[in-house]
């Protein structure tokens, strides 16, 4: 099938972007999008044009890597499905689509769809952990954690990190992608005695990476690949209120950076 | 090349404590003054980054994702291994050692293997006090499950994402020493030489790949912790970023490279549907399970799977192996889908698959039970292939999965360069010939959090280390050598893409050194080869500069490494006249079509060294010695 | 930094504060509609609450100042918000498809500034009178009777109480998610209560000026 496409190109950081507009001819209803995209950059090749540059690796739904604002839905239309494992079947000959980058201030494009994710690992860095220095364990089943919780807990932790809940929220935000670590780690029993601390350092990097607050338009959720629930930021919204009522000054975490 | 592998003298069941007591110790106030470089965050290298850290050393971690949670061993998805004996079924240490020293074909060393089996049970402990939410029953236990065709359970599994949350735990844990200062991390940058001063690894130079810059990085030792080199055969399951680069640069500047044609080939992944296939997807081997593999019993067949009955198909998994049957273990699946395939009975487009039937499944449990075991694969093949697994018969076919050969190391995981490390997949490892299913999370796990923090303390104790920094002549004469290279792909403009090349070896390696090889075979690859690398350097065409964000030009320098790299398995492959694990040369079989081992010629790690520019790579051997158990041939019928 | 501050100058904070100053104003607003539908039993009945209210005195004062200083942290927290939010996406996309929000959701922010608007257009007829073409003071019914025959008053209350209702239904489902009251065994009744608040509340309101334009209301 023919598939023309509108897609963002921007040389650099700094650099002034615009849409390009291509043509993919020879589509076959079997290759998954970023295939049909790695089609259009070896004609790019040929033509001694540069190609697309986005960003993908593991290529099966996973690593988080890929992104893609595709038709105005951040990793195209298919519910709970990264980019790389949408495929073109779910296109009809001559569709045309629009592939953008995610757009966010705190996720700056380095390149046409490529943007710099990092403050999410930031975010993490503030509080998304459990101190347990290597050896310090005791043995896996002295612990006991009810299946449930811990299902509960593994469906908050499949989160890829992708940012698909940046770039579809109205407003910005980060909050799902935060709220689902805080989560994780506040279900657990091994995330209790730094749970507060947690919470508090978290959300303060958030805000201090640029991202909006959450007007729970539920964006994100309907976005998300791993179809993180809305539950998680009630849940992290709740933790943040008990943390502050519990009078604890919202000090940095020993290793945080606050 | 001379090896000494350092194990230590005594019982196989003290040899690890007694070196623990005999290891240096750095002290505590030296620890900060000792500058650790770590290429690598995923499972290997962000748990040794992180213990690092922890105990105080300086640590700079290295990866070409952007963040270190995206490395390729997130993608793992069946479990990991540890000899618990939670379910009470007479696991222990030694059944994991024999299991897996077994498992590699008698091809692994039985102080490594021991050791790892020991330090199995920490690695759980340590992933459950960091949050990871493995699986549990009912009574808040940890859930167990039996793997890849094991006796026993002892797989422990996070949902199919177990790599993924054991790689989130260890990523947290690096996060948590980024913030405290004790790591820097550089993400998004490509270590393309290893530097190496009087004799000692000291640094390396790394490829911003945002600005293109080259920068030289100097400490006291360097760790490898760069995962696998599948992607050598193009289509593989592994991600698209997979390289052999850093390892191969290693071996350029002296270290040897053991085993390289020891190559996993998974039996059940999603086959190739067109010219357009970039890489293969993994379906668990827990589906082999239920499901019940066939073809028709006639080459040609075009009749839809339902429209064949009972009669005309062929389960050749169950005729040929009647014990094991659909559980027969991956090697030997994958060559038998090759053979049938191979006599033209596949299924699909380019009649290169097989069937993986649920339907008497189905009729025997229900689809709900079905839907409740494997739901998430069927959605998932689903999504790929566009076809419901429920009404018609999965297509499945074997592709490269994991490689057991890697950069030889001793007992304390240092290579044949003093200073160097390399750990996890990127070792030449503790799998022998072959990988049992869930042993791979284990052993980098246990190489990152258990023994590379104590042994590399060991080097640093021991061992005079000149005040060396980046502005030193080796470095600069690196950097310069990746400039020259990045110049000259850049220059050549030619008139083929470098994902061209990438197929057109990745496909000639399948045909001639992928699961089943010959002399015939790699003779032909090898001459094809160098002719294809010469083509390469002639006619590639690497568009763009490289200033900037170049995803053209980090492929090409990856193609560069495999494309020598590529000739290198082959010698290796031809070399090893007897069939073993996964390496099956169709000249070294028994009668019945099983692999023929040849142990009085071929019980050694094959040591690869490099020749010298233009040279060929010289072949040494490491002696394998079998102390504590006896060599045994696998049977499966 | 205390706590409470803190809060405040997170942005999940903020959401707290307005969570919390709309639970106050929806609560003035139950008891407000339902003193005011009951004008349909007799205008009179709204003078005696008027007169309540007045005789509660000092008390009054402080429901006043309470109300006061709920709308204004409700307005400067939504004005930051609304301004963090713009920041976080400077550039917009070129197409985007919203999923999921919702009419109430997507109106939130002017559905806001047009309640502001008539908080004050609303105090300057029915309390200070300054608007009112026949004001009483005392004479509750008779200002609502009177006021509301202006016809483009009466559209314009209209109006307002539409996104009053939008407002109601996206904010009251919003402050269960802002703090954290979920429990998936309810969660669906989440979305029914704030229907049905919305309904109520801005529904009942809407009876007068609806009233008033049918000529219902004298
Ligand atoms: C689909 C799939 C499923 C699997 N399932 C299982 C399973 O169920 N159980 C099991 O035990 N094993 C499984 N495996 C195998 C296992 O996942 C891997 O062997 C293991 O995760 C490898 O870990 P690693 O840390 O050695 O390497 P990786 O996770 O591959 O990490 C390599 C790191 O090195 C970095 N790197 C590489 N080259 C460079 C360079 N030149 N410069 C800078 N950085 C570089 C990368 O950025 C990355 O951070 C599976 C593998 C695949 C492909
Ligand atoms: C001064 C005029 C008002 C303005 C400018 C205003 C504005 C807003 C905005 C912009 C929001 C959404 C905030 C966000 O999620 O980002 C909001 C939420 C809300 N508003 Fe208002 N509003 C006003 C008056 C009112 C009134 C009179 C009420 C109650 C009767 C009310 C109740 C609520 C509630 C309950 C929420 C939900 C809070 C939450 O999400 O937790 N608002 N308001
Ligand atoms: C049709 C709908 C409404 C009618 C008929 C109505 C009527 C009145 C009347 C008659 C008064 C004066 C009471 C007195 O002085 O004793 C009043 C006061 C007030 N009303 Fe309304 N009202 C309506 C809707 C609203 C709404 C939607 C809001 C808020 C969003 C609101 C907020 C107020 C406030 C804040 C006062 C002042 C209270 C005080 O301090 O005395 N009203 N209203
Ligand atoms: S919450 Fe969902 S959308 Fe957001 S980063 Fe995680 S997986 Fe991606
Ligand atoms: S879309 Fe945005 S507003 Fe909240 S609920 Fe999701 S983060
Ligand atoms: S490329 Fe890994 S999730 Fe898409």
């Amino acid at each position: 099938m023919r598939i023309t496409l509108k897609v963002w190109r921007q040389p650099g950081p700094a650099v002034a972007g615009a849409f390009h507009t291509y043509h993919a001819d020879d589509v076959s209803p079997d290759m998954s999008f970023l295939e049909m995209l790695d089609v259009v950059n070896e004609d790019l090749t040929a033509k001694g044009e540069e190609p697309i540059a986005f960003d993908h690796d593991c290529r099966e739904g996973i690593c988080g890597t890929c992104s893609l604002m595709i038709d105005g839905v951040p990793h195209g239309p298919k519910r709970a499905t990264t980019t790389c494992q949408l495929h073109m079947r779910t296109y009809e000959d001559g569709d045309v689509i629009v592939v953008e980058p995610w757009r966010a201030s705190a996720f700056p494009v380095l390149r046409d769809l490529v943007v710099d994710r990092t403050a999410f690992d930031r975010i993490i860095q503030a509080g998304g952990f459990v101190t347990a220095p290597t050896g310090s364990a005791q043995d896996g089943n002295a612990m006991l954690i009810p299946k449930e919780v811990s299902d509960l807990a593994m469906d908050a932790a499949a989160c890829i990190g992708c940012g698909a809940c940046v770039a579809a929220c109205p407003n910005g935000s980060a909050t799902l992608f935060t709220a689902a670590k805080v989560s994780h780690l506040a279900l657990l029993p091994q995330g209790q005695p730094e749970r507060q601390r947690r919470v508090q350092a978290m959300v303060r990097q958030m805000d201090a990476e640029g991202f909006g607050g959450c007007s729970n338009f539920g964006e994100c959720e309907a976005a998300c690949p791993k179809e993180i629930s809305l539950e998680n930021i009630a849940r992290m919204n709740r933790e943040l209120l008990r943390a502050t009522l519990a009078q604890r000054p919202a000090g940095r975490m020993e290793s945080g950076a606050g | 090349m001379k090896f000494d592998a350092k194990i230590p003298a005594g019982p196989l069941e003290e040899k690890w404590d007694r070196h623990l007591a005999n290891l240096k110790l750095v002290s505590p106030t030296n620890k900060r003054k000792f500058h650790i470089i770590m290429v690598g965050s995923g499972l290997a290298g962000a748990s040794a980054a992180a213990s690092l850290a922890e105990l105080g050393y300086t640590v700079s971690c290295f990866c070409f994702q952007d963040s270190p949670r995206r490395a390729h061993s997130i993608a793992a998805q069946g479990g990991i291994n540890a000899a618990k004996n939670y379910q009470n079924d007479g696991d222990s240490t030694w059944r994991l050692f024999y299991d897996t020293i077994k498992g590699g074909d008698f091809r692994s060393r039985e102080a490594n293997v021991y050791r790892l089996a020991q330090v199995s049970a920490n690695i759980i402990d340590q992933c459950v006090a960091q949050g990871v939410p493995f699986a549990r029953d009912y009574g808040g236990l940890l859930a167990n499950r039996s793997f890849g065709g094991a006796q026993v359970s002892r797989t422990f599994y996070a949902r199919g994402q177990t790599g993924q949350q054991l790689l989130l735990g260890a990523y947290q844990a690096l996060e948590r020493m980024i913030a405290r200062g004790s790591v820097t991390m550089y993400s998004r940058h490509e270590m393309l030489e290893l530097v190496v001063v009087d004799g000692q690894a000291r640094g390396i130079v790394a490829r911003d790949m945002i600005t293109g810059k080259l920068e030289s990085f100097a400490g006291d030792a360097v760790v490898l912790a760069t995962g696998g080199y599948g992607n050598v055969f193009f289509l593989s399951t592994n991600a698209k970023g997979c390289n052999v680069t850093a390892a191969f640069r290693a071996y350029q500047k002296g270290a040897g490279f053991a085993n390289p044609c020891f190559t996993q080939i998974h039996p059940t992944c999603i086959p190739v549907s067109g010219e357009h296939q970039s890489k293969l997807t993994l379906m668990s081997e827990s589906l082999r399970n239920d499901g019940r593999v066939w073809v028709p019993t006639v080459g040609g067949d075009k009749r839809a799977a339902d429209a064949i009955p009972t009669g005309e198909r062929d389960y050749y998994l169950e005729r040929k192996y009647p014990s094991y049957g659909n559980l027969a273990p991956r090697d030997i699946a994958s060559r038998a889908a090759k053979e049938v395939c191979d006599e033209g009975r596949g299924v699909g487009p380019g009649g290169r698959g097989v069937y993986l039937d649920f339907a008497s499944a189905i009729a025997r449990v229900g689809e709900d039970t079905i839907r409740e075991r494997y739901g998430n694969l069927f959605e998932m093949y689903e999504r790929i292939t566009g076809e419901n697994p429920y009404v018609v018969p999965m297509r499945i076919f074997p592709a490269v999965h994991y490689t057991m050969g890697g950069l030889w190391v001793d007992y304390n995981l240092m290579s044949t360069i003093p200073g160097l490390h390399v750990t996890g997949e990127a070792n030449f490892s503790d799998h022998g010939a072959n990988r049992l299913g869930a042993s791979a999370l284990m052993q980098g796990l246990a190489d990152g959090y258990f023994i590379l923090p104590y042994t590399i303390g060991d080097y640093l104790a021991g061992t005079k280390l000149q005040a060396v920094d980046a502005s030193h002549p080796e470095f600069k004469a690196a950097e310069a050598r990746c400039k020259a290279q990045i110049d000259r792909l850049l220059s050549i403009n030619g008139t083929r893409s470098v994902d061209s090349f990438h197929r057109e070896l990745g496909a000639l390696m399948w045909e001639q050194c992928g699961m089943a090889r010959n002399r015939a075979g790699l003779e032909t690859a090898l001459k094809r080869i160098p002719e294809l690398r010469a083509e390469f350097w002639e006619n590639v065409r690497v568009p763009g500069s490289a200033a900037t964000l170049n995803q053209s030009l980090e492929k090409a320098g990856r193609v560069a490494d495999f494309m020598e790299f590529a000739e290198m398995t082959c010698l290796d492959a031809l070399t090893r006249e007897e069939s073993c694990g996964c390496h099956f040369r169709t000249e070294y079989e028994t009668p019945d079509g099983e692999a023929q081992r040849n142990d009085a010629a071929f019980t050694h790690v094959a040591v690869w060294e490099y020749g010298g520019e233009g040279k060929r790579p010289i072949r040494n051997i490491e002696p394998l010695e079998f102390e504590f158990v006896k060599l045994a041939t696998r049977s499966y019928k | 930094m205390s706590p409470l501050s803190a809060l405040w100058h997170a942005t999940v904070g903020k959401k707290i504060v307005m969570a919390v100053t709309g639970i106050v104003m929806v609560l003035f607003l139950i008891s407000h509609v339902i003193s005011n539908v009951l004008i349909f039993s007799n205008p009179g009945h709204l003078d005696s609450y008027g007169a309540w209210l007045r005789s509660l005195g000092p008390l009054l004062w402080i429901a006043r100042a309470v109300l006061l200083a709920c709308v204004i942290l409700h307005g400067i927290a939504a004005w930051q918000l609304t301004q963090r939010a713009h920041a976080a996406r400077p550039d917009g996309y070129d197409k985007y498809e919203r999923q999921v929000t919702t009419y109430a959701g997507r109106t939130m922010r002017w559905g806001g500034v047009l309640l502001a608007v008539f908080i004050v257009f609303h105090i300057l007829h029915f309390t200070t009178g300054t608007f009112h073409p026949d004001f009483h003071p005392g004479e509750v019914g008779r200002n609502v009777i009177t006021g509301m025959a202006v016809t483009p008053v009466a559209i314009f209350y209209l109006v307002a109480m539409l996104a009053l209702g939008a407002h109601l239904w996206h904010g009251t489902w919003s402050v269960f998610q802002t703090l954290g009251i979920n429990h998936p065994a309810w969660n669906r009744s989440r979305k029914v209560i704030a229907i049905g608040l919305a309904v109520l509340i801005a529904g009942g309101f809407a009876t007068i000026p609806l009233a008033a334009l049918l000529g219902w209301l004298r």
